[in-house]
C-alpha cells in the first residue's frame, strides 16, 4: 500500500502538479504513514528524478520549477507532523542567497533558491541588491555553510568580489563557503575571486552544495 | 519594390497596445528615480509604493510631441544615420566585457586595444552607419568605464556613436564629452552625433538609472534609445505576442517618462528582446523566435510613427563557426526586411557576451546581402530581354555586351574575398575565419585616425580628469 503511495507521491512531484501531490500528502498523514518515511521514498525520490531528466535535457526548467513547487506544496503538509513527531528532514546545509548590490536580477537566483530548498537545504534568500555587510551579517546570524552569490550583469559582478572579500575580512571563510553564478560568469571569474564555486544552472548548484556541505562534514568529524 | 516582411496585422497591433496600455495601469510599472516620480506626479500620475499607473490619454499625449524621425551627425556635421520611416542601418553590438582572442580561439577581457581595433575595422566598413562603444576596456578604471569607451570612439573615429552610460551619475560626464566634440551643448542638440541606450528592467521596472537618465537625456536634448528587453518565458509571457506587448509598455513608460521632461526630444523604439531558453536560462539572441521578437517589436514602434532599433546580427555561438554565420546572416535579413532603423549587435559571440572583429567583418557581408535584397528586382532600360537578345541573337556573348558592363555593379553586389567563390585549389584560404582575419589586417590597414583640434583633445582631458576625481579613480588618457 505505502509503496503505490510513494509511487503516486513520486509522479506527482515529476508531473509537477501541486494540488495532487499535497493531496498525496494529506492521504500519507492520513493513513498513517510516517511522514519522513513518505518524504524520503517519495517526494525526494521524484526530485532526484526531475533533476536527472533536466540535467539530460529531457525536462526543462519551467517543468523543473514545478517539481520544486509540487514538492514544497507536499512539504508544507508533512513537514508540521513530523515536527510534531521530533523527526525532521535531513538537513544538507544553510545557505543564504543573494544577487550581488546594484543588480536586481534575480530570476537565477530565485531558481537555485527553489530548486536546493527542494533538495533539503535550509534557504535564506536575502533577495536582489544585497550588500557585502548584509551577505556577512545573515551568514552569521544563521551559521551559514554556504553563501551564494548571483549576479547577471557584467557591471555588478565585481559585487561578487566584494562579498566575498567581507566574508574573508570578518573571517568567516574558508569555514563558509562561497559559490557565484549569473550568466556572465565563469569559471576563471570564480577563480579569479577566489570562490570556491560556481555553476552553471540551477541542477549543478545543487550538485556544487552537496559537494561543498559534504566536505565540510567529513572535516567536521575527522 | 522593396521587399517587406511583416509578422503582425493592424489589428493585431492595435490589440498589443489596447493590452500594453491596461498594463500602465494594472499592474503600473515601478519607477525608481525620484526627480521622475515627481515629475509624473505633476502630469496626474497616481503612484503608491513607487508604482505608477500612467493613464492612456497622457501617454498618447507623450507619444504626440516625440519626434517622427531625426538624424544621427558625423563628426564633420553631416546627416549620416536618419532614424524614421524604413531606412536601415547598422551598427556592431555592445557592450560586452570578452573579446574573441583570434590567435587560440579563447575569450579573454577586452581592453582599449580591442576596442580601437573594432572602431577602426567599423570606420572603413560602409555597411555600419554607426559606431558603437563596443566592449568594456578592462584595462581602463572600471567607475568610469563608460566615459572612456566614449572617450576612445571619439578619438577614433567619424561616424555616429550609439552609446550607454552605466549609471545615473555617469551620464551628464558623457554628455560633456560629446557637447566638447560638438563644441558645444547647443551644437550637440542641434547636431546630435550620439545615441544612448537606455534600458527598463524587465517587468515594468524603470529603475533609478534607467529613469534618471531618460530625464537626464531629454533635458540636453541628446537622443534616447529606449532598450527593452523582456525574455519570454522568464522575464515576459512566454507567448511572442505577450512579450510584444510588455514591451510596448515597457517603451511606452519609458517615452510618457522622457517627453515629461523635454517634450520633442528625439527617441527611439527600441529593444533587445529576447525567447528565455528553457534548458540553459540563457537569452538565445540567434533563435528565429528572438528575431521574430524584433521584428514584431519594431512594426509596432512602426505602426506608432516611432524610430525604430532592434538586436539582431549575433549568435550564441561561442566561435565565428556555420553557427555564427547562420544565425548572424539570418536575423540581418529578417531586419533589413523589416525596416528597423538602426540594428545593433554585429560582431557579437555567446549570447552578447563576446565580441569578434573577426565576425564583424562577416557580418558586414551579410548586411551587405541584406541591403542587396532590399534593392529588390529592378527593370532597367527600356525591356528587360529583348534588347539585349536582339544584340546576342544566340551566340550567348552577354558578357561583351555594353549593358552588362554598365549594370552588373547595380544588379550584383560584389563581396569581399572574405566570401569565398573561387574553384579549389585557388590561392584563398578555404576557412572564411581566416579569410576574415586577413581581412581585418588589411581594413586597419587602410584606417586613417581623426586628427582632432587641440582645444577639442583638451576638453576631454579635463572631462576625463573631473569625472574620475568625482569617482575616486586615477585619470590617465587612453594613448591617442
Amino acid at each position: 500500500m505505502s509503496d503505490q503511495l510513494f509511487q503516486a507521491m513520486r509522479q506527482s512531484i515529476i508531473d509537477g502538479v501541486s494540488d495532487r501531490a499535497a493531496e498525496l500528502a494529506q492521504e500519507a498523514l492520513d493513513s498513517g504513514v510516517d511522514p519522513l518515511e513518505a518524504v524520503n521514498e517519495g517526494l525526494a525520490a521524484g526530485i532526484t528524478f526531475a533533476g536527472d531528466q533536466f540535467g539530460c535535457g529531457q525536462m526543462f526548467l519551467p517543468d523543473l520549477l514545478a517539481s520544486a513547487e509540487a514538492m514544497k506544496a507536499a512539504l508544507g503538509i508533512l513537514e508540521p507532523e513530523m515536527l510534531k513527531r521530533g523527526s525532521q528532514r535531513e538537513v544538507l546545509g544553510t545557505i543564504v542567497l543573494g544577487t550581488a548590490r546594484g543588480d536586481i536580477h534575480d530570476i537565477g537566483k530565485n531558481l537555485v533558491a527553489t530548486i536546493l530548498s527542494a533538495s533539503g537545504f535550509r534557504i535564506f534568500d536575502l533577495g536582489t541588491s544585497v550588500t557585502p555587510e548584509q551577505f556577512v551579517t545573515k551568514a552569521k546570524e544563521v551559521d551559514a555553510d554556504i553563501v551564494g552569490i548571483s549576479a547577471l550583469l557584467t557591471t555588478t559582478m565585481a559585487g561578487q568580489k566584494a562579498v566575498i572579500e567581507a566574508l574573508d575580512r570578518h573571517g568567516l571563510r574558508p569555514r563558509v563557503k562561497a559559490i557565484i553564478g549569473g550568466a556572465a560568469v565563469t569559471k576563471k571569474w570564480a577563480a579569479e575571486i577566489g570562490a570556491d564555486g560556481y555553476s552553471r544552472n540551477a541542477i549543478d548548484a545543487l550538485e556544487l552544495a552537496k559537494n561543498l556541505t559534504s566536505k565540510r562534514t567529513n572535516k567536521g568529524t575527522a | 519594390m522593396r521587399p517587406r516582411i511583416q509578422l503582425l496585422t493592424p489589428e493585431f497591433i492595435e490589440r498589443i497596445l489596447r493590452e500594453a496600455f491596461e498594463l500602465l495601469m494594472s499592474p503600473g510599472v515601478r519607477v525608481g528615480s525620484a526627480p521622475v516620480v515627481e515629475l509624473l506626479r505633476s502630469a496626474g500620475v497616481e503612484i503608491t509604493d513607487g508604482v505608477a499607473r500612467m493613464p492612456e490619454p497622457l501617454v498618447r499625449k507623450c507619444l504626440a510631441s516625440a519626434p517622427r524621425d531625426f538624424y544621427l551627425h558625423n563628426r564633420q556635421g553631416e546627416e549620416a544615420v536618419h532614424y524614421g520611416g524604413d531606412d536601415v542601418h547598422f551598427d556592431p553590438g555592445s557592450c560586452c566585457v570578452q573579446m574573441l582572442d583570434p590567435e587560440t580561439l579563447e575569450a579573454r577581457p577586452s581592453e582599449i586595444p580591442d576596442l580601437v581595433r573594432l572602431i577602426q575595422v567599423t570606420e572603413t566598413l560602409p555597411q555600419f552607419a554607426a559606431q558603437s562603444t563596443a566592449v568594456v576596456c578592462n584595462d581602463a578604471p572600471c567607475a568610469i568605464g563608460d566615459l572612456y569607451r566614449l572617450l576612445v570612439v571619439l578619438q577614433h573615429s567619424h561616424k555616429p556613436v550609439v552609446t550607454g552610460s552605466f549609471s545615473a551619475a555617469g551620464l551628464p560626464g558623457m554628455i560633456d564629452l560629446l557637447a566638447a566634440d560638438s563644441g558645444s551643448r547647443d551644437n550637440l542638440r542641434k547636431k546630435p552625433r550620439a545615441v544612448f541606450d537606455v534600458c527598463p528592467s524587465p517587468p515594468l521596472n524603470w529603475s533609478e538609472f534607467g529613469s534618471h537618465n531618460l530625464l537626464d537625456l531629454a533635458r540636453a536634448g541628446v537622443p534616447a534609445e529606449i532598450v527593452s528587453m523582456p525574455l519570454a518565458g522568464g522575464t515576459a509571457p512566454v507567448t511572442l505576442a505577450g512579450s510584444v506587448t510588455q514591451h510596448a509598455a515597457e517603451v511606452l513608460a519609458g517615452i510618457t517618462q522622457h517627453q515629461l521632461a523635454g517634450p520633442g526630444s528625439p527617441v527611439i523604439w527600441g529593444g533587445a528582446p529576447a525567447i528565455f531558453d528553457m534548458r540553459t536560462g540563457g537569452a538565445p539572441m540567434g533563435a528565429v523566435e528572438t528575431a521574430m521578437l524584433n521584428m514584431a517589436c519594431a512594426e509596432v514602434g512602426k505602426h506608432l510613427g516611432l524610430p525604430t532599433h532592434g538586436y539582431l546580427v549575433a549568435t550564441d555561438s561561442k566561435l565565428v563557426d556555420a553557427q555564427a554565420g547562420a544565425e548572424s546572416a539570418r536575423s540581418a535579413v529578417l531586419g533589413a526586411l523589416s525596416g528597423i532603423n538602426m540594428i545593433s549587435g554585429a560582431g557579437m559571440l555567446e549570447s552578447l557576451a563576446c565580441h569578434s572583429v573577426e565576425k564583424l567583418v562577416i557580418d558586414a557581408e551579410s548586411i551587405a546581402s541584406a541591403f542587396r535584397l532590399l534593392g529588390g528586382v529592378e527593370m532597367r532600360g527600356k525591356t528587360l530581354a529583348t534588347a539585349m537578345f536582339a544584340q546576342t541573337g544566340l551566340s550567348g556573348e552577354f558578357l561583351k555586351l555594353k549593358e552588362t558592363r554598365a549594370l552588373f555593379r547595380q544588379e550584383q553586389h560584389l563581396p569581399s574575398p572574405v566570401i569565398d567563390r573561387t574553384a579549389r585549389g585557388s590561392e584563398l584560404p578555404s576557412d572564411a575565419f581566416t579569410r576574415a582575419r586577413a581581412r581585418v589586417d588589411e581594413l586597419v590597414s587602410m584606417y586613417q585616425k581623426p586628427s582632432l583640434p587641440e582645444d577639442v583633445l583638451r576638453k576631454f582631458q579635463s572631462i576625463v580628469e573631473r569625472e574620475a576625481d568625482r569617482a575616486g579613480v586615477a585619470s590617465a588618457l587612453p594613448g591617442n
